[in-house]
């Protein structure tokens, strides 16, 4: 028997990263015979494959976003369980990213490569809390890969709303956030805040937020902000997608307050760029400190860096005498950067 | 400081003028004494105290970061000020503490990688509990599990989550999740963050010395926003982007006062201003000013354009001529025993009595006159130049007294004896003015000649040609002509639409001195090359933007006093190339004259002038009032206009 080395189990093509033991690609950018994907964000699970391996939830979501037909055929599979895939086994962790998002750990021979996807380590009452699996090869993202991303307690970021909406009384309150994760993860922060008056939703975000609340999520009483006189819509706080905000749309608040929740708000430039009155730094993306502490964590010798910062997150690994590498995998992570039809969905 | 720095951190990104007060009097109500009346001191500027030079910050985060990943993050951010607080890592950072419970990553070489990854997975297999269960080796993975597989309950996680953090302030899927977190000062021994207060008295008496341990113990205690405008603060480039004037009716909103109330108090308060704020509250009666000569806060003029004029009536105005002196505010009053007190301001508050003795016994009427200090010789108002010789002088001697006799030409009449004439139209101002003048009758202090004018082409011709408008022999030391709306109470600050000046060259603007560069030749040993630049909205409020380079224009004794003044002024040396303080309160404003303007994609500005050159240094001006950008603009499109024409 041949000697797997880890490049030989994973290895970055065009089409995303692909595993030739096992026959499959991981979040391809491309259409492929089969596909195992680790969160249904759209950058990461796109429509139009053979075969699809995923956990219900990223199934179900990627159904609601795409349609019945968004890949030949489905299958779902539960954090902890494995499954023989050719040459290689492979098993789902919870991320801590959103929703059903997943870790995946390749086995092939003795070499274990966990790839992330997108994590977090930071609390979040919206989905299962990230899980540390250790391994030999650790792929990790690098969104907020530089140490000036600190993302603080979230809970405190919304304080910082609700006081808002205390001082504000007669301006609505309009919260850019990602449609899938980040929305419904700041209405549960509200309600955990004890924010208990109906929130209200752009159009954009009923469906994957009703899935939540299917899910048994509890988000209290949401409304369609569509067709709610202007008016009614002070001391309001409504969550819309991020691009929303910036458009004609708004002109139906009464001189709203506009906040971004994003892991990006941590920056003023960036902050500023979007003419964000009220930036609230919650990120579903670990911060440098959770990159950081997970890489260690993990134990594995190597590191593949992806989509985002890559250098210093590279750098930081080599000063701890650990193996690492950017991974140029295209297609990640700068959703925000782009204000693609997709964008809506992009999150951070 | 944290809840003044979220303060100025809301309000930078709050661009309505009410939302802004909203926030700084909920501030107000919420903060008590004495923080808020510092906090009230930053806002209007009137704090002061040694900066610190953006090196020592750099040495301090150097002390404490990767250089690496310092230099990756400062490009990303781009603001030093900002890096810092984002990254500033708390307590001592240990670099071998391994995760708990997982073993130290080992280094793999590269040659051996297969066999050193194969050691050690024996060794991570014994924390691994692998799970082989629910093996398929189905490769299409199936049609559809749906039915078959089902998913966790993410709320039964959620409360997992919750117990696995309950240790942890932030972040933590799993304990122990930061290296250097597990290492920092736990809340029961960790020292509460400063207040503005004790960093404001702090930085007062702070030797230099001991400046970089206090900051660094102060970074330690504060928050990232608290240590951004912490930061901000020592390094002089805490930019506020709102008026004092805005702070002010702010405070005054706290106890439903009109904000002229606060103004016409203000100069006889001190920061924290505790009597304000107990007056405020309705706790006490209204501070009294009990400085018999105080000074108050001028009002300022806009620049006219000529579109403008369209909307002015010239039966609104009365227009007088703009001397080309130095403004001040000439003040004397009674104290306790009934003794005269006088005192010469400059147009910011500053205390100048001291440089002009010889105007003192002038003022033995109590009043405040607001006017222009010019030299006389003979009856003849000198140049400004020759004015010039009376500046910035230590030791004012006899013989300087008696070359450079100084006068002072009334404009206006801000108060008589004990009463307040501010709120009086300026027509009626006048009139006090005259009488208080000719009560005075003193040959060291004279009324300014109205110019009479019944339409705008009549005031162009004045303009045009002071001498036969009724300037005579001084006309050489007209700037221009001053406009006054008949019916202007005098408010401090640049009220709209009351007082416009009007230039005769527009080729003048007053710019602020931003770098300097060692000169060529016999030049080579002085900074003689200057850069200059205008006011602009920037991205936290106002900023300097450089619009031109001069070279030339000054005398040879001016090029010694900016020459002492660059060598003392340096904030940070680039080669030859120094960068010179440009603060709104700290700088050297340098009249610019030019012979016109053009659009330029090279300059950041947009604008590049023609055949530029220092026409006179304007020691009297703060660098705030230096012109706006806006201002080139206008000339740009008048020249445009006239061009065309
Ligand atoms: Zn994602």
């Amino acid at each position: 028997m041949t000697i797997m080395r880890p490049q030989d189990i994973l290895l970055p093509t065009a089409a995303g990263l692909c595993c030739k033991p096992g026959g499959f690609h991981i979040d391809p950018v491309r259409s492929v015979e089969r596909a195992v994907i680790t969160h249904s964000h759209s950058d990461h699970a796109r429509a139009g494959h053979g075969a699809v391996l995923a956990t219900q939830e990223t199934l179900d979501m990627m159904r609601l976003r795409y349609g019945e037909n968004f890949a030949g055929s489905t299958q779902a599979i539960r954090y902890g369980e494995e499954i023989r895939l050719g040459d290689v086994s492979v098993k789902f962790h919870p991320a801590g990213h959103v929703l059903g998002s997943a870790q995946i750990a390749v086995s092939c021979q003795d070499t274990c490569i966990v790839a992330s996807g997108d994590y977090k380590d930071a609390p979040d009452p919206t989905c299962t809390p990230f899980e540390l699996v250790p391994c030999d090869v650790f792929i990790t993202e690098a969104t907020f890969g530089l140490p000036v991303f600190r993302h603080g307690d979230a809970a405190d970021e919304v304080k910082k709303l609700l006081a808002s909406v205390a001082l504000f009384p007669e301006r609505a309150h309009l919260v850019g956030a990602y449609s899938l994760g980040k929305a419904q993860r700041v209405i549960a922060l509200l309600r955990e805040a004890g924010y208990d008056a109906p929130i209200f939703l752009h159009g954009a975000m009923e469906s994957i937020t009703h899935y939540y609340q299917s899910r048994g999520i509890e988000l209290g009483e949401l409304r369609p902000v569509k067709g709610v006189k202007k008016a009614a819509l002070a001391g309001t706080i409504t969550l819309a997608p991020p691009s929303a905000t910036s458009d004609l749309w708004t002109r139906r608040f009464p001189d709203p307050v506009t906040a971004f929740a994003s892991g990006w708000m941590r920056v003023r430039a960036r902050a500023r760029q979007r003419g964000v009155e009220l930036p609230l730094v919650i990120s579903d993306h670990a911060d440098w400190d959770g990159l950081t502490a997970t890489i260690a964590a993990t134990g594995a010798g190597e590191i593949w860096v992806t989509h985002g910062q890559e250098d210093a997150l590279v750098h930081w690994c080599k000063s701890r005498g650990l193996r690492a590498q950017p991974l140029d995998l295209v297609g990640y992570g700068d959703e925000e950067e782009t204000e693609t039809p997709l964008g809506d969905e992009a999150e951070a | 400081m944290n809840r003044f720095a979220e303060l100025l951190d809301r309000l930078a990104y709050e661009p309505g003028r009410n939302n802004k007060l909203r926030l700084i009097t909920s501030y107000f109500h919420e903060v008590g004494d004495p923080d808020r009346g510092y906090a009230l001191a930053a806002l209007t500027g009137a704090l002061s105290f040694k900066h610190a030079k953006p090196a020592l910050i750099r040495d301090l985060i150097a002390a404490r970061t990767d250089p690496v990943l310092f230099g990756l993050s400062y490009d990303y951010v781009g603001d030093l000020s900002e890096t810092v607080a984002l990254m500033w890592p708390k307590g001592v950072v240990n670099n071998d503490k391994s995760f708990p419970g997982y073993p130290s990553p080992q280094p793999s070489p590269a040659s051996a990688f297969a066999e050193a990854s194969a050691d050690r997975r024996g060794e991570g297999a014994q924390q691994r509990t692998r799970q082989s269960t629910n093996t398929t080796t189905d490769n299409n993975f199936g049609s559809d599990g749906r039915t078959s597989l089902s998913v966790p309950s993410p709320l039964l996680s959620a409360e997992a989550s919750a117990k696995a953090d309950a240790g942890e302030g932030q972040g933590g899927g799993y304990p122990g999740r930061d290296n250097d977190e597990s290492l920092r000062p736990r809340n029961h021994n960790n020292p509460p963050p400063p207040t503005l207060t004790e960093v404001v008295t702090t930085l007062r008496t702070l030797g230099k010395t001991e400046l970089p341990a206090q900051l660094t113990r102060w970074l330690d205690e504060l928050d990232e926003t608290g240590r951004w405008a912490l930061l901000k603060l020592v390094t002089g480039a805490l930019r506020i982007g709102i008026s004092a004037r805005l702070a002010k009716t702010a405070a005054a909103a706290l106890g439903d006062k009109d904000p002229h109330e606060v103004e016409l108090i203000w100069p006889g308060l001190s920061p924290p201003y505790l009597d304000l704020f107990a007056w405020l509250e309705g706790r006490t009666e209204k501070p009294v000013n009990r400085d018999p000569a105080p000074f108050r806060p001028v009002m300022l003029a806009h620049a006219i354009e000529g579109t403008d004029f369209a909307t002015l009536d010239p039966a609104d105005y009365i227009a007088e001529w703009k001397w080309d002196g130095i403004r001040v505010q000439a003040v004397a009053g009674r104290d306790d025993r009934g003794h005269i007190t006088a005192r010469l301001y400059s147009r910011t508050g500053e205390d100048i009595t001291g440089s002009f003795p010889d105007l003192v016994p002038a003022l033995r009427l109590p009043g405040a006159i607001d006017g222009e200090l010019l030299i006389l010789r003979d009856g003849r108002v000198q140049s400004f130049n020759v004015l010039q010789q009376r500046l910035n002088r230590k030791v004012v001697s006899p013989k300087l007294i008696k070359d450079f006799p100084i006068h002072l030409r009334a404009y206006d009449l801000l108060g008589d004896d004990e009463n307040d004439l501010r709120e009086l139209p300026f027509a009626e101002r006048r009139e006090r003015l005259e009488t208080f003048v000719r009560k005075l009758d003193d040959p060291r202090i004279d009324l300014s000649p109205t110019v009479p004018f019944a339409s705008w082409e009549a005031l162009t011709a004045a303009r045009a040609d002071p001498v036969s408008a009724g300037a005579g022999e001084d006309a050489a030391a007209v700037e221009g002509v001053m406009l006054k709306r008949r019916d202007a109470p005098y408010l401090p600050g640049r009220p709209k639409g009351q007082w416009w000046k009007w230039k005769r060259d527009p080729h003048i603007i007053d710019a602020v001195l931003m770098y300097a560069q060692r000169g060529h030749g016999k030049r080579s040993s002085y900074y003689s090359d200057y850069t200059f630049g205008v006011w602009t909205e920037g991205d936290s409020g106002d900023e300097l933007v450089p619009v031109g380079k001069a070279y030339f224009g000054f005398t040879d004794e001016e090029l010694l006093q900016i020459d002492r003044f660059v060598r003392r002024n340096t904030t940070e040396k680039f080669g030859p190339v120094r960068h010179v303080v440009h603060e709104p309160y700290k700088g050297l404003v340098l009249e610019v004259a030019f012979e016109g303007l053009q659009r330029s994609p090279r300059h950041k500005s947009g604008v590049a002038m023609r055949f530029p050159r220092i026409s006179r240094l304007r020691w009297d001006k703060p660098p705030r009032e230096a012109d706006r950008l806006e201002t080139l603009e206008k000339m740009l499109k008048t020249e445009a206009a006239e061009l065309e024409a």
